[in-house]
Formats: C-alpha cells, sequence, structure tokens
C-alpha cells in the first residue's frame, strides 16, 4: 500500500476530469431567440415516428426560431430515463407524458414547466380529457390523443355460437360467455402475464360500481375503503368464477406473437378481449388476416346490476407530452400545435389514438374507432386507469393485487387493501 | 488482493540486483511504481466510476424513501432493509434463488461433467455434438427467452411433442402454473448454460495427460476407477470455478424470467433482481429498490469472499506459490 497516496491523487485527478466531462453544458435559451427543443418521444416505428419528424419539420418552417432534435425511445426506457433526466442537468425539453400520479410524482423534481397561462388560449376544445395532465389545478402537460377500454370481439365467432347481439349487460356478457364455451371456443382472451390487462377488470368493476364522487375522492385520497370497491371485487370474483378466460390465462402475454390474448383474437382462437383502441394496430401486426378490421367489433363494458356508477362511464387514459422549464415558451407553443385542428386531423388518420379536439373525430380510419369516440365523447365520466391516476408505486401494488387475484392469492379485502398500504408506504 | 500482491512481490521475489547501492535500488522501485500507476490507472478509474461510486452511491440512496425525483429528504435509516427482509415477496425470492442455486449444482454440474466426459472420447461427429452442446450458449438471454416463450406456449412445440409422443397427460402449463414455472424456467437455464459447464471441463481434460490413464489402467484400474481416482480429482480446480461462476449467476438471474414470466404468476417465480426491477423501476421507489441492490450485493460479495477464501485458495495457491518453490 505504499504506492496508494500517489495514486489516491491521479485517481482524484482523473476523477475529476472525468465528471467535469460528464456534466456538460447547461442551457442558455433564453425566452426570445433560436432555440433547439430535444423532444423524447416512443414512437420508434413507422408510420408515427416520420409522422412526428413532419410536424415538427412543418412547425419549423412557420417558426424559424424553433428547431428541434427528435429521440425516438422504447416506452419502457422511459420509466428509467425519465426520473434520471429530471434528476440530471439537461432534460429533454419535451417528453412522452401519460399525466396522472407520475406526473405528479416529476413535480418534485422542480422541472416541469406550468403551462396554465401558456395553453389558455387552446386548451379549451380538449375538455375533461385535459383534466389528467393536470395537478393542483395547474396544467403541467398536454394530451394529444386519448385512449379508451371496451371489449373487442369477433363477428364471426359470436355468429358461431349464437350470440345474436354484443352484450350490453353483466348477465347478457355471462350469457355470452357460456354460449360461446358450449361451442367450444374460448369466450375472453386476457394478457395475465403483464398484469396491467387484468388491471382492466378491476377497474371497471369499480367504475360500474361506485359513484363519481367515490372514485375521485378514492384516487385523490389512495385509499379504497369505500364499500364499493370491495363490492367491484367480489363482482369480478363472481365474474372470475365463471371461468371465461383461455387455459393458463395468468402465463399469457397481451401483445407479443401470435400466442398473446390480441394475437388470439386477432387469429381467432378467442372471441373476446377487453382491451384499448390501440388493439385493431395490434391484432393486425399478429395475423396474415387482411380482412380483419370487418371481422372484428366493439362494445362497452357492460352494465352491473346494482351498481351506483353511471353505465356510459369509461375507462381510459391519454398520450401526452409536459415540458421541462428551459424552453417552456417554445415548448408549449408546440404543443398548442399537436392539438390544433389541422395536426388533430392528421393525427386522427393514423389511427393510433382517439383524438383530442372533437372537430378531428371524423377523420378517424375507421367506423369502430368513430363510434369509440362519440362513445368516450358523451361519457359522463372518463375515468384514468387506477394505476396511472395515482402515484406509481401504489397504482403497481394496485395492478399486481389484481394480478395475485387473477392467479388465486388474495381476494377483494387485499386488493383494496393493497392501495392504502402502498400509500402507506408499505413494500 | 492488489495491494498484498503489489507490495509482497519485492519480497518474495528478490530483485535481481538487490545487492547494489542504495541510489539505484530506489530508482528502480519508483520506476516500479510509475509502471504499476501507468498500467493500473485505467482500470482503477473505470472500476472505481462505474463500480466503486455506483455501489455507494446505491448504499447512501437505500438510507431514504426516494421516488427518483427531486432531492433526498425521507431518511429512513435501515427501515427499507427491514421492509424488504418482512416482505413475503422478497422471502420468497430469496428462496426462488437458493432453489435455482441448489439445482444448477445438483443437476447441472452431474450433467456437465457426464456431457464433457462423454465428448472427450473419440467418437463420430465429436465436433458437431461438441458444437451442439455449445450452441445455446453463444445466444443472447433475451433471444432464448422468446424462443422458450414460443415453445412453451399452450399448444405450442413441447405440448405437441408430448401429445405425438403419446405422453399427453404430461402436458402442464408450464408458465402459466405457479407450481411448476420456476422449474420450467430452470429447464430453459439449464438448457442455456450447460454448453459453458461442458467447455470449461473439456478444456480441463485436455489437460490431463494421457500417461495417468494408462498408469492407472496398467495398475489394474477399471476405466470407472480411472475416471473416478485420477480424472475427477484433476478436474477439481475447474469444477470449483464452475461452481463458483453458477452460483453467481443463480443469485443475479433477471433477463431469462424477465422476459418469460416478469416474476409471475403471483411472484412464483420472481428472483431478487427481478423483484428489485419491479419495485426499483416500475414503482419509483428507489430507496427501496437501492437497499435491495445492496442486499443482493452483500450477498453475492459474501458468498465471493468466502468461496475465494475455503475452496479457491488451494487452487489458487498451488498455482502460485509452489511454482515459485
Amino acid at each position: 500500500m505504499r504506492c496508494s497516496h500517489k495514486l489516491s491523487v491521479a485517481f482524484a485527478a482523473a476523477a475529476t476530469l472525468l465528471l467535469a466531462a460528464c456534466s456538460g453544458s447547461g442551457g442558455d435559451a433564453s425566452a426570445n431567440g433560436p432555440v433547439t427543443l430535444t423532444w423524447w418521444h416512443n414512437r420508434t416505428t413507422e408510420p408515427m415516428k416520420s409522422i412526428w419528424q413532419s410536424i415538427a419539420d412543418d412547425f419549423h418552417k412557420a417558426h424559424p426560431d424553433v428547431s428541434f432534435t427528435i429521440e425516438p425511445l422504447q416506452n419502457e426506457q422511459f420509466q428509467t430515463k425519465v426520473p434520471l433526466a429530471l434528476q440530471g442537468n439537461t432534460p429533454p425539453d419535451i417528453f412522452q407524458q401519460w399525466g396522472g400520479g407520475s406526473l405528479t410524482s416529476q413535480l418534485s423534481s422542480g422541472k416541469l414547466a406550468d403551462i396554465t397561462q401558456a395553453s389558455s388560449g387552446w386548451i379549451g376544445p380538449l375538455g375533461q380529457a385535459a383534466q389528467g395532465w393536470q395537478s393542483g389545478g395547474k396544467q403541467y402537460g398536454v394530451p394529444y390523443q386519448m385512449h379508451a377500454v371496451g371489449f373487442w370481439y369477433r363477428k364471426d365467432l359470436f355468429a358461431t355460437a349464437g350470440v345474436t347481439s354484443p352484450p350490453s349487460t353483466l348477465d347478457e356478457l355471462n350469457t355470452a360467455v357460456t354460449k360461446l364455451k358450449t361451442a367450444n371456443l374460448v369466450p375472453i382472451a386476457v394478457g395475465g402475464k403483464d398484469r396491467w390487462p387484468d388491471a382492466f377488470y378491476f377497474n371497471y368493476f369499480a367504475i360500474r360500481q361506485c359513484s363519481v364522487d367515490s372514485l375521485k375522492t378514492a384516487v385523490e385520497k389512495k385509499d379504497f375503503a369505500d364499500p364499493c370497491f370491495t363490492k367491484a371485487g367480489e363482482n369480478l370474483k363472481a365474474f372470475l368464477d365463471t371461468k371465461p378466460f383461455q387455459d393458463g390465462f395468468v402465463g399469457t402475454p397481451a401483445q407479443q406473437g401470435a400466442g398473446s390474448s390480441a394475437g388470439m383474437l386477432a387469429t381467432g382462437k378467442a372471441a373476446m378481449e377487453l382491451q384499448g383502441d390501440w388493439n385493431p394496430d395490434v391484432m393486425q401486426s399478429l395475423t396474415e388476416d387482411k380482412d380483419l378490421d370487418s371481422k372484428i367489433g366493439w362494445f362497452p363494458f357492460p352494465a352491473v346490476p346494482g351498481g351506483q356508477g353511471d353505465p356510459n362511464s369509461v375507462l381510459g387514459g391519454g398520450d401526452g407530452f409536459s415540458c421541462t422549464t428551459r424552453a417552456a415558451k417554445a415548448c408549449a407553443d408546440f404543443l398548442g400545435h399537436l392539438v390544433s385542428e389541422d395536426v388533430q386531423k392528421k393525427l386522427a388518420a393514423t389511427g393510433s389514438g382517439l383524438p383530442v379536439h372533437p372537430a378531428a373525430v371524423a377523420s378517424l380510419k375507421t367506423e369502430t374507432h368513430k363510434k369509440i369516440s362519440e362513445y368516450v365523447s358523451k361519457a359522463p365520466h372518463l375515468q384514468f386507469y387506477f394505476d396511472i391516476a395515482m402515484p406509481t408505486n401504489v397504482g403497481q401494488a394496485l395492478n399486481d393485487a389484481i394480478a395475485n387475484f387473477f392467479a388465486g392469492q388474495g381476494g377483494p379485502d387485499t386488493i383494496v387493501k393493497s392501495v392504502s398500504q402502498a400509500a402507506a408506504g408499505n413494500k | 488482493m492488489m495491494s498484498t500482491a503489489t507490495s509482497s512481490r519485492p519480497l518474495t521475489a528478490p530483485s535481481p540486483h538487490a545487492p547494489a547501492a542504495g541510489g539505484a535500488r530506489r530508482r528502480s522501485r519508483s520506476r516500479t511504481r510509475l509502471e504499476l500507476a501507468f498500467l493500473l490507472a485505467p482500470a482503477l478509474v473505470l472500476f472505481t466510476a462505474f463500480v466503486l461510486i455506483p455501489i455507494c452511491v446505491a448504499a447512501y440512496y437505500s438510507l431514504y424513501s426516494w421516488n427518483g425525483f427531486g432531492p433526498l429528504t425521507d431518511f429512513v435509516g435501515l427501515g427499507n432493509y427491514v421492509d424488504a427482509f418482512s416482505g413475503d415477496v422478497f422471502q420468497s425470492a430469496i428462496g426462488h434463488n437458493l432453489i435455482i442455486v441448489a439445482l444448477t449444482i445438483i443437476v447441472q454440474l452431474p450433467l456437465s461433467i457426464g456431457l464433457a466426459l462423454l465428448l472427450n472420447r473419440k467418437l463420430r461427429g465429436r465436433t458437431f455434438l461438441r458444437m451442439v452442446v455449445f450452441a445455446p450458449y453463444v445466444l443472447s438471454e433475451a433471444v432464448t427467452a422468446v424462443i422458450w416463450l414460443l415453445i412453451l406456449q399452450p399448444g405450442g412445440f413441447i405440448d405437441e411433442l408430448l401429445r405425438g409422443a403419446g405422453l399427453g397427460f404430461f402436458v402442464r402449463q408450464w408458465l402459466a402454473d405457479p407450481k411448476i414455472v420456476l422449474y420450467t424456467l430452470f429447464v430453459v437455464i439449464t438448457w442455456k448454460y450447460i454448453g459453458f459447464g461442458v467447455i470449461l471441463l473439456l478444456a480441463a481434460l485436455q489437460n490431463i495427460p494421457a500417461e495417468l490413464r494408462e498408469a492407472a489402467a496398467l495398475d489394474g484400474a477399471s476405466p470407472w476407477q480411472a475416471t473416478r481416482h485420477v480424472v475427477l480429482p484433476l478436474l477439481g480446480p475447474t469444477i470449483r470455478v464452475w461452481i463458483f461462476l453458477a452460483v453467481i449467476g443463480s443469485l443475479q438471474l433477471f433477463d431469462l424470467v424477465w422476459i418469460m414470466t416478469l416474476g409471475g404468476p403471483a411472484n412464483a417465480s420472481a428472483t431478487m433482481v427481478s423483484y428489485l426491477t419491479d419495485h426499483g423501476f416500475k414503482r419509483y421507489e428507489f430507496g427501496f429498490g437501492s437497499a435491495v441492490a445492496v442486499i443482493l450485493f452483500i450477498i453475492c460479495f459474501t458468498f465471493a469472499l468466502l468461496y475465494q477464501r475455503y475452496a479457491l485458495r488451494r487452487d489458487t495457491e498451488g498455482a502460485q506459490t509452489r511454482a515459485v518453490n
């Protein structure tokens, strides 16, 4: 160890150099003058990747002062990269934002820009869609498209089993399940491996069982003690007891491969799936069937007898962006551009989500998507997915409890308790 | 390790001009130091920046309840560690890792030795067979996981193979049954890593002089006795190194599990690292996740030290000290 002193000095010097090299230069953009916005979005594949590029190019033409550095990232990478970036000195200026509880968590970094003022001129048409990107009454981001969850079904398999019309009540759904089973068909596919598809069921049973006030209070207080949530869990249990899913559903992925739940629906191996409006695109990528769109239909989650929830309330969420403080003004202007009628029409035509601007609904690709969009716009209440609406740790704890319940562990009370326990900091 | 090696070197290996004047000796010693600094510095800087500092930072984070954003304000002391050890899921995750460790040693080791002995004999298509055994090891864990996901899916290759062979009653929900899933994963792990053990042991077998076997045969030893009393003891050092690598690998098992089951269903295949990822990154509990990472580090490090001290020391001693004497 005699050499250690000299060596440690050398290391210290080297480490300092290394740190200096890593820390980089801070932003120097002022509110006016040319600015380059770094934009992280999650569309790594075509056609959306090029569409974002062209929208940015158009914006740059109209506003020569604003240029873009676009970095498409895989969805999962946002989980790890955003916290790190917001801790660092050079976060992206615009980044993918799903709103709700994770937005609130990110606020403690102090890097998210409050765009309440900057967005006041154009946010009106978005209506209740914009609420998910608010915290404490302030706007910290904007959705550019919304999503809604409902049942996708195979018209051909329904016909085979003698189910004449899409179920509108839980009883009718149960009857349909029985008929499909009698016809030796898998009634419903669910991607239990991924956990979040399981959560859709509990979320919807709660939305149908609980009043809007109960839902809002529960999410805000992170406490599902209201008896309606236990009742929702019991309804879910009764539904699971009818064994409506494919064999081994707790190990089935939602979207990967023909054996996934979306793949089963796409290839006609299952008759229904409770999924988001994005499902047709996912299904199309898993089958050679070019005629798929005509074979599938959509119906809302059925009404549950005795529930206090409005049968027209809808479960969903959306994709949006947040700005960080460095170039908040230019970023907010760009977000305003994204939700403007023209851009919204362009986005709607891709079929990757439901437009946030009502005028763009007509541009949706399929009749089914128009139907969903109409259903959403008329919904008395749009309930954000619970896992997104609440802080991430609470939402994931809830999803895990629901997934465990699907795998035969715990009961309605464990689901209800998981929320308050996670909120209290228990692991 | 490194420091003892460097400081003890002048003692065990006397410098050629030991009796020379003090000045020359000092110059050569300072030159040695310069060489050491020059040669070690790049590696040590990298090691410090990417191993030591992150470990210290993780240990620091682990004392806070922290969601990854904003300053560390909520100091909880060892609370995260208490929470981890008192949680059912983490306990079962440690249990799953230990099951994999045990199975690896009980199943993979005899299998590797057997295959290596077999492939060391002169037989037709030996090169091809060696390649077949080793091929899975070359695949990345992600590719392996995706391939096996397809093979094991309900109604997939394995199920059809069993049904075709009249073993339909043996078909299970390989990845969906909580009682089976861990063992299914172990089979995949074995498929992937058996080639590594075989290659190591084959290399060791090549180093065993044929004369030893011949001498044993002349002394009247049966082939089994020669293998048992001559070959196996000589494979000892390689086997001990393999066990070390296999145990550490089993404790850090992640990629395969994450892609194939996400630790499910109902945490039936959760490992320490999948639990860490679930909590650290999916739940944004970075303080807690760091605590789990530190626990994992301590477990691996303790094992590594004890194993080096009690199992590997014989081998390394034999290699260094005795050769010098």
